[in-house]
C-alpha cells in the first residue's frame, strides 16, 4: 500500500528550510526597503505589514537612477563592464569549448582536467594570483618594460577599468566554457556530415548548423555568468578598490558593510533583483520561442 | 597555402589555430595560480620579486607563517569546520528534497520545485544581504559560525537537488516497482533499492558541497562575526591589497588549494574504484565529475 505522506515527508525538511531561509529573508529585504529608519540609532525598522509600507526611500533611490545622477553612472558602468566581460568570455570560451568538443582526441582527458582545475581553486585565490602579477614590481610590469612596451611601471591595481574587466573575464570564463562544452559535445555529428554532404563549406556548416544548434547553450551559459557578475563586488574591490570603477554590487556592499543607510541598500537590492528577473524572463522567453521554432521547422 | 586549404577541406582534421587557442587558454588559466604558489616559497617579504627558496612562510617564521600565525590557523580551521557542517546538513536535506520532489505528485511539489531553483540564479550579494537582515531583525540569530552554516546550507541545497534528481530521473521508478511487486514494503523498497542506486550521486553531492563551501566568500563574509569567524577567502579578500602583506597569504591560499585538490583527487579515485564494481560505468567517472559542475 502506498502511503500518501511517504514521499512528501522526504521533501518537507528541505522545503521548510528554503521557506524559512530563502523566502522569508527575501521578504525581509522588501520590509526593510519599504520600512523606516530609527531616528536616534539610524537602525532600519522593517515594515512587515504591507499596509505600513513607506515609499519615500525607494523614490529617492529611483531618482538617483536618472541620467546624470550617482546610480545612473554606476548602472551604466556596471552594464558596460558586464557586457564587455561577457563578450570577452564568449570570444575566448567558444573556441576552447568547440575545440574540446570537436577536435581534441588524445589530449581530451588532460584538457578536461585542466578545464576543471580552476573550479577547485578558490575564486579569491585566483584573484590573489593576478594581484601578485600586477603589482608595480610584478611580472607583468617587468615583462612589459623588458620588451620596451612601457618605460615606467603601470599601476594596474590603481583603479583601471581594463584591469577590472580582465579580472572579471579571468574569473568567470571557466563557468562559461563547461556548459558550452556540454552543449557542443551533444551535437550529433551526422547532422554536420549531412551539411557537408549537401555541399556546404566547413565555414557555412559552422554558421548554418553548429552555431544555431549551440544558440541555446550560448544563451544559457551567458546567463549563468551574467547573473553573478551583476552582483560581483569583490573582484572590483581587490583589483581596483577605486570608486571610479565601482559597480552596483560595490554600492550595495558599501551601504551594508560600511555605511549606516541599510534602507537605501535594501532598495538597491530590490532594483537589482527586478532588473535580473527581467533579464531571466527574457532568457526564458527566448529559449521557449527558439525551441518552438525548431519544432516548427522540423514538422 | 596548401595547409590552409587542407584545413578548410577537412574539418575533422586537426585545426592548429583552435588547438593553439585552447592550449594558450589553459596556460593562461593555470600559470598565474602556479606563480602565486611559487611565491609562497619566496625567501623575502615580496610577493612579486623572487628572492630564493624557503619554507619560512609555511612554518619557519615564528610570527607570520601559516603554522604560527593564530589568525591564519583559525581561518583554515573555520573554512574546514564550515565545509564539514555544510556537508553534514545540506546533503541529507537536498537528497530528501530531490527524492520527495521526483516521486511526489501532489499540489505542493510544483511551488517547492520553483523555490528550489531560485537560490541558483540569485546573486550571492542578494542572498548575503537578505540573510543578514533576517537574522538580525527577525530571527535574532547571532552572527558567527551558526549563521554562516545556515547561510551556506541555503545555497548548497539546490546543487544537491540538481545532482541527485538527475540520477533519479535516469534510474526511473521501475526498480522500486519491481521490488514492491515482489512484496517489499515501501520503506524496504526505498532502503534496499533506491539508496544503493543513489549512492554515487550522494557521494558526488558531498564533494560539490565541500567545494561550494570552501570557495564561498560573500555569504560567509556577510554572516561572519569579525576575525574569529574569518575563513580563508575572507582573509585573502581583506589582505590581498595590503602593502604589508607577505607571501604568508600566498602560503595560506596554497594550503587551501592543496587540501581541496587532495580531497577531490581522493574522492575521484574512491568514486572510480566504487564504479568499477558496477559493469559499464568505469571510465565515465571523469565525465560525471565534469558534468557535476554544470
Amino acid at each position: 500500500m502506498t502511503r500518501r505522506w511517504f514521499w512528501p515527508s522526504f521533501a518537507l525538511p528541505g522545503a521548510v528550510w528554503l521557506v524559512l531561509l530563502f523566502l522569508v529573508p527575501t521578504y525581509a529585504v522588501v520590509a526593510v526597503a519599504f520600512g523606516t529608519v530609527d531616528p536616534i540609532f539610524q537602525n532600519p525598522v522593517p515594515a512587515w505589514n504591507p499596509l505600513d509600507w513607506q515609499f519615500h526611500t525607494m523614490r529617492s533611490v529611483l531618482a538617483e537612477f536618472e541620467p546624470g545622477h550617482t546610480f545612473w553612472t554606476v548602472s551604466v558602468r556596471t552594464l558596460a563592464y558586464v557586457a564587455i566581460s561577457l563578450a570577452g568570455c564568449l570570444l575566448i570560451g567558444y573556441p576552447v569549448a568547440y575545440y574540446l568538443a570537436r577536435h581534441a582526441r588524445r589530449t581530451k582527458g588532460i584538457l578536461l582536467v585542466l578545464l576543471i582545475v580552476p573550479f577547485w581553486v578558490s575564486y579569491l585565490m585566483r584573484m590573489l594570483a593576478w594581484i601578485g602579477l600586477l603589482l608595480p614590481d610584478g611580472l607583468v610590469n617587468r615583462s612589459l618594460i623588458h620588451l620596451g612596451v612601457i618605460s615606467q611601471p603601470v599601476g594596474w591595481l590603481d583603479g583601471r577599468p581594463t584591469s577590472v574587466i580582465l579580472a572579471l573575464i579571468y574569473g568567470y570564463v571557466p563557468y562559461l566554457i563547461l556548459p558550452l562544452y556540454a552543449v557542443l559535445d551533444r551535437i550529433d555529428r551526422s547532422v554536420l556530415e549531412a551539411g557537408r554532404d549537401l555541399g556546404a563549406s566547413p565555414i557555412r556548416t559552422f554558421f548554418h548548423v553548429t552555431l544555431p544548434l549551440s544558440r541555446n547553450g550560448i544563451l544559457a551559459a551567458s546567463v549563468l555568468i551574467t547573473l553573478p557578475m551583476f552582483g560581483d563586488y569583490y573582484t572590483n574591490d581587490v583589483i581596483s578598490g577605486s570608486p571610479h570603477t565601482s559597480m552596483i554590487g560595490n554600492q550595495i556592499n558599501l551601504y551594508f558593510q560600511g555605511g549606516t543607510q541599510k534602507t537605501v541598500g535594501a532598495c538597491l537590492v530590490i532594483v537589482l533583483s527586478v532588473f535580473l528577473a527581467l533579464l531571466m524572463s527574457y532568457y526564458l522567453w527566448a529559449t521557449v520561442r527558439a525551441s518552438a521554432a525548431t519544432k516548427e521547422s522540423l514538422l | 597555402m596548401k595547409r590552409v586549404r587542407d584545413w578548410f577541406a577537412n574539418p575533422w582534421g586537426q585545426p592548429r589555430a583552435l588547438g593553439t587557442i585552447t592550449w594558450l587558454y589553459m596556460a593562461w588559466s593555470i600559470v598565474p595560480v602556479l606563480i602565486a604558489i611559487l611565491f609562497s616559497f619566496n625567501d623575502g617579504r615580496s610577493r612579486s620579486v623572487w628572492q630564493g627558496f624557503s619554507t619560512r612562510w609555511y612554518w619557519g617564521d615564528p610570527n607570520l607563517s601559516v603554522f604560527h600565525d593564530p589568525a591564519a590557523r583559525s581561518a583554515l580551521e573555520q573554512s574546514l569546520r564550515l565545509a564539514g557542517l555544510d556537508m553534514l546538513i545540506a546533503v541529507p536535506l537536498g537528497v530528501g528534497l530531490a527524492i520527495g520532489l521526483t516521486r511526489w505528485r501532489g499540489y505542493g511539489a510544483k511551488p517547492v520545485n520553483y523555490l528550489m531553483l531560485f537560490p541558483l540564479v540569485t546573486p550571492e550579494i542578494v542572498m548575503g544581504v537578505s540573510l543578514l537582515l533576517v537574522f538580525v531583525l527577525l530571527y535574532s540569530i547571532p552572527l558567527g559560525t551558526e549563521a554562516q552554516v545556515l547561510g551556506q546550507v541555503t545555497f548548497s541545497i539546490s546543487y544537491v537537488v540538481i545532482i541527485v534528481r538527475g540520477r533519479l530521473l535516469s534510474i526511473g521508478p521501475e526498480y522500486e516497482e519491481a521490488a514492491r511487486d515482489l512484496g517489499a514494503s515501501q520503506f524496504a523498497a526505498f532502503r534496499l533499492v533506491l539508496v544503493p542506486l543513489l549512492a554515487p550521486a550522494v557521494f558526488a553531492s558531498f564533494i560539490v558541497v565541500f567545494a561550494l563551501s570552501i570557495d564561498d566568500f560573500v555569504v560567509t563574509d556577510y554572516l561572519s562575526a569579525g576575525s574569529p569567524t574569518q575563513t580563508v577567502p575572507i582573509a585573502i579578500y581583506s589582505n590581498a591589497r595590503g602593502g604589508t602583506t607577505t607571501p604568508a597569504l600566498n602560503a595560506l591560499a596554497t594550503v587551501m588549494v592543496v587540501v581541496t585538490l587532495l580531497a577531490v583527487g581522493l574522492a575521484y579515485f574512491v568514486y572510480r574504484w566504487a564504479a568499477r564494481s558496477q559493469p559499464g560505468t568505469s571510465g565515465r567517472a571523469l565525465n560525471e565529475i565534469a558534468a557535476l559542475e554544470v
